[in-house]
């Protein structure tokens, strides 16, 4: 009865996809060859004696069988204890309460200039579709689909390191309070690489949502009644080719999340990609279980709200 | 000039904007401190398991050792001033500096070093060195100045190997929990700040018993991508940066930047593995080994950019690249001992190869199948993730494998835990005989430096001419400095030992 409402529902589904996060994750990491010990010393491990590489192993805790390390992590982290990194011996929570806030900062400032470069690119073309002004948004929209953003962020830093002499990324991270100039400075290049890949599909998508709701009845009704084109476009169009745009936005967050892996590794910014990244590098077990988690916490959370979201700008969700 | 001129121009802007908040330590890139541009925050600070690159680049800074090595890379004193090794060559004595103090204050004598040597020796510590300190039966500390060692026969290979970072002293009371969190050393640096992932502050250690450092401060700040640390070192704020991509080196020389090559002890190779057929057959290796061309490897997996070794790549031991069966490519040759082996109508083996360890691989890889096809031995890829090839090259589970392997100042540390038959790396090598053995020993065993030279160049001859590996090219590493850095000096073995007598205009 409860289950039935669709509130309670989501979050019972939330709750499910983040233990088969969980699952997936340490089966993976562990699929993958090579341990800690491995990842730390290279070839060097093959020099190991028995006794020390039993010394390293009961250092790392990988003495222990499987399902014990699953289980004493998985109890862990539901007392929000997400573990330590084996090398620095920092708390998981504490690295990630300061890596994930600038990557949400990142998606954030990506999702503003991909919704602005996108939505704009849409109605340009859709305002005249199969023009001459269609086929260059179009065109642009495909070359953001295709030009990787590890190339782009890559090319975008060296030239501006090279011809202007200005390179933010090279300054050591400058956090929010502490220097909001530099900081934001520092975003700004990596968020218009993800943004330039973000609004690709957003103006695709908007673009095809604006074609239809332009032919729709209500709308030839208003242009009937003589309201001008510009009104026309921002008061009629636009609210009605709204949720594709959301969906299509809050489905791209994952891929704001994923790409943040390569641009922050370009840019040199301290996120959670970074902080992923590296863990899987030294394999550091509790660092990336515990931060895969964190981070599929969050997605889960913005596809909630964009559920939400229907609600709110369509009233025939609403009802369903 | 006028790029610099604009670079330096925003560096200044950027700096004076930064300097309104934070005051974080890094900003510390005062004019004349250094920052150097590292792809990697190091693993672990505990210098005993450090094996990485970035790892040591910063703890060499903070630790110091018994023995160090000068930029030819032989053995001067360190924290041992001097010492002296008996007739019979199984004692070790050796005077330690006096006044020398750690990083917290506290003073350094033969107490903290006998404490060092032992843990290191034990197996339950998991030191990465303990190996090289396979010879030393028992450490003793007769007065504080004093330290000597007793060896299970002579070692001549032990001096050189002390200079490891990995075999840095530490105060006996130190652990390494303790250690990870504040870093307590004689190195010339101490630890100011970290920021895990982002940068390691360090200013310079007045009491450095090799007299302090000239820069105000020197920070490692980790920019992960080579390519985005020109751009850094482009735009002024990173002075220093070492490289081992060749198209990375060269950009950063086309921007202005001093760029020096290095030739480096670490060295690509075939490895072979000489226990299991085919291999087993010295016709069969010699066959592989004649049939290629080692410059033509360089050429097209390294554009060029190194030098064509033999086995030993020390400059003091250096092997004779050409002093060896074919030491030009002959393919009717590699074919003629194909058909001894009895296998005149070809052959099959497989090679690991690493994907993402490092940039060459794979193209070392296909280049070295496309030669041995010609001579009738289809060579199969096995195109491995770094950890999935480190677990295989671990287990020695391998018929052929594409290498390339750490190099060492000594060739008995070298090599002799890869050839002799008790070596802790022989399974990996693969190979070994009693004359490896024999000489070896005999190499341990005399202190004279000609003589041993003679004594290494017969191993060269006889792991050519056995073709127990193919001994390919090494690398170049390529440091790259602002035009105001001086005082640096690359090592062979990548060591920034002399980032302590580097300074910045003028400094």
């Amino acid at each position: 009865m409860i289950v039935r409402h669709p509130v309670v529902r989501r979050l019972l589904e939330a709750l499910a996809t983040l233990l088969g996060v969980a699952v997936l994750v340490f089966v993976m990491l562990r699929a993958i060859p090579g341990d800690q010990v491995t990842a730390s010393l290279g070839t060097e491990a093959a020099a190991l004696t028995p006794a020390q590489r039993a010394a390293l192993e009961a250092y790392y805790g990988l003495d222990q069988p499987l399902p014990v390390q699953f289980l004493s992590w998985l109890g862990a982290v539901a007392t929000g204890n997400l573990g330590a990194s084996q090398r620095s011996g920092e708390s998981v929570l504490r690295m990630t309460a300061a890596a994930l806030p600038i990557t949400l900062e990142l998606a954030v400032l990506s999702l503003v200039i991909g919704l602005v470069l996108g939505v704009a690119a849409a109605m340009l073309s859709a305002s005249r579709p199969n023009s001459a002004r269609d086929a260059v948004g179009q065109a642009v929209g495909l070359a953001g689909l295709s030009v990787p953003a590890f190339l782009l962020g890559s090319a975008l830093l060296a030239l501006s390191a090279r011809f202007l002499g200005y390179n933010p990324n090279a300054e050591q991270f400058a956090p929010l309070i502490a220097d909001p100039a530099l900081h934001l400075q520092q975003l700004l290049m990596p968020a218009l690489v993800l943004g330039f890949g973000l609004a690709a599909p957003i103006m695709r998508t908007a673009r095809s949502a604006l074609l239809e709701v332009r032919s729709q009845d209500y709308v030839r009704t208003a242009r009937g009644k003589g309201v001008g084109p510009r009104r026309l476009a921002l008061r009629h169009v636009l609210p009605g080719a709204l949720v594709p745009i959301v969906t299509m936005t809050g489905l791209q967050f994952g891929y704001l999340l994923g790409g943040a892996v390569v641009v922050e590794q370009i840019f040199s910014v301290p996120g959670i990609g970074r902080q992923v990244l590296l863990g899987i590098q030294q394999k550091e077990y509790a660092v990336v279980q515990s931060t895969v988690l964190v981070v599929a916490l969050t997605f889960v959370l913005v596809n909630l709200g964009t559920d939400l979201l229907y609600r709110v700008i369509d009233p025939r969700v609403r009802a369903a | 000039m006028r790029r610099i001129g604009a670079a330096m121009a925003a560096a200044a802007v950027l700096l004076t904007a930064c300097s309104g908040g934070g005051g974080a330590p890094a900003g510390g890139a005062a004019p004349s401190g250094l920052v150097v541009g590292s792809t990697s925050d190091p693993d672990t600070l505990f210098p005993w398991k450090a094996t990485q690159f970035q790892a040591v680049h910063v703890l060499e800074q903070l630790y110091g050792t018994l023995t160090e090595l000068d930029a030819d890379l032989e053995v001067v004193p360190g924290l041992a001033e001097s010492w002296r090794v008996s007739e019979d060559g199984k004692t070790i004595t050796m005077t330690l500096r006096t006044g020398v103090t750690f990083a917290d204050g506290s003073a350094f004598d033969s107490a903290d070093a006998k404490a060092s040597l032992d843990r290191i020796r034990d197996e339950a510590t998991g030191a990465v060195a303990a190996a090289s300190l396979a010879s030393v039966t028992a450490v003793d500390a007769p007065d504080p100045a004093t330290v000597v060692l007793t060896l299970s026969g002579p070692d001549a290979g032990i001096l050189a190997a002390m200079a490891s970072v990995n075999l840095a002293m530490l105060p006996s009371d130190a652990t390494e929990q303790a250690l990870q969190a504040t870093p307590n050393g004689t190195g010339p640096f101490t630890l100011t700040q970290r920021t895990p992932n982002q940068s390691i502050a360090l200013a310079p250690n007045p009491a450095f018993w090799g007299g302090a450092p000239r820069l105000p401060s020197l920070e490692f700040r980790v920019i992960p991508d080579e390519t985005s640390i020109v751009s850094a070192m482009q735009s002024g704020n990173v002075g220093f940066a070492v490289f081992d991509d060749p198209l990375v080196a060269q950009s950063a020389e086309g921007s202005g930047l001093t760029v020096t090559d290095t030739p480096q002890l670490s060295y690509h190779v075939l490895q072979l593995n000489a226990r299991q057929a085919p291999l087993d057959n010295l016709d069969v290796r010699l066959a592989i080994q004649c049939a290629i061309d080692r410059q033509q490897v360089l050429d097209t997996a390294a554009l060029g950019e190194g030098e064509v070794t033999g086995p030993i790549t020390s400059p003091a031991y250096r092997s004779d690249p050409a002093a060896r069966p074919c030491p030009q490519r002959d393919v009717e040759a590699a074919k003629r001992h194909l058909a001894a082996a009895g296998h005149a109508g070809g052959l099959t083996l497989a090679a690991i190869v690493s994907q993402g360890e490092y940039a060459t691989s794979v193209n070392e890889a296909t280049n070295i199948q496309a030669q041995l096809a010609e001579a009738g031995i289809t060579l199969n890829l096995d195109v491995l993730e770094s950890g999935a090839y480190v677990d295989r090259w671990v287990a020695a589970d391998f018929q052929t494998a594409v290498a390339l392997n750490g190099g060492r100042p000594d060739p008995d540390g070298m090599y002799g835990r890869y050839f002799t038959s008790t070596g802790n790396l022989n399974k990996v090598a693969g190979y070994s005989s009693p004359a490896l053995d024999g000489l070896f020993a005999q190499g341990k065993a005399t202190a004279d430096p000609e003589a041993r030279k003679r004594i290494y160049e017969q191993v060269s001859a006889e792991l050519e001419n056995n073709a127990a590996w193919v001994w390919l090219f090494t690398s170049f590493t390529y440091t790259a400095t602002s035009p105001e850095v001086t005082g640096f000096r690359p090592m062979a073995n990548g060591s920034l030992k002399y980032l302590r007598e580097t300074s910045v205009g003028g400094s």
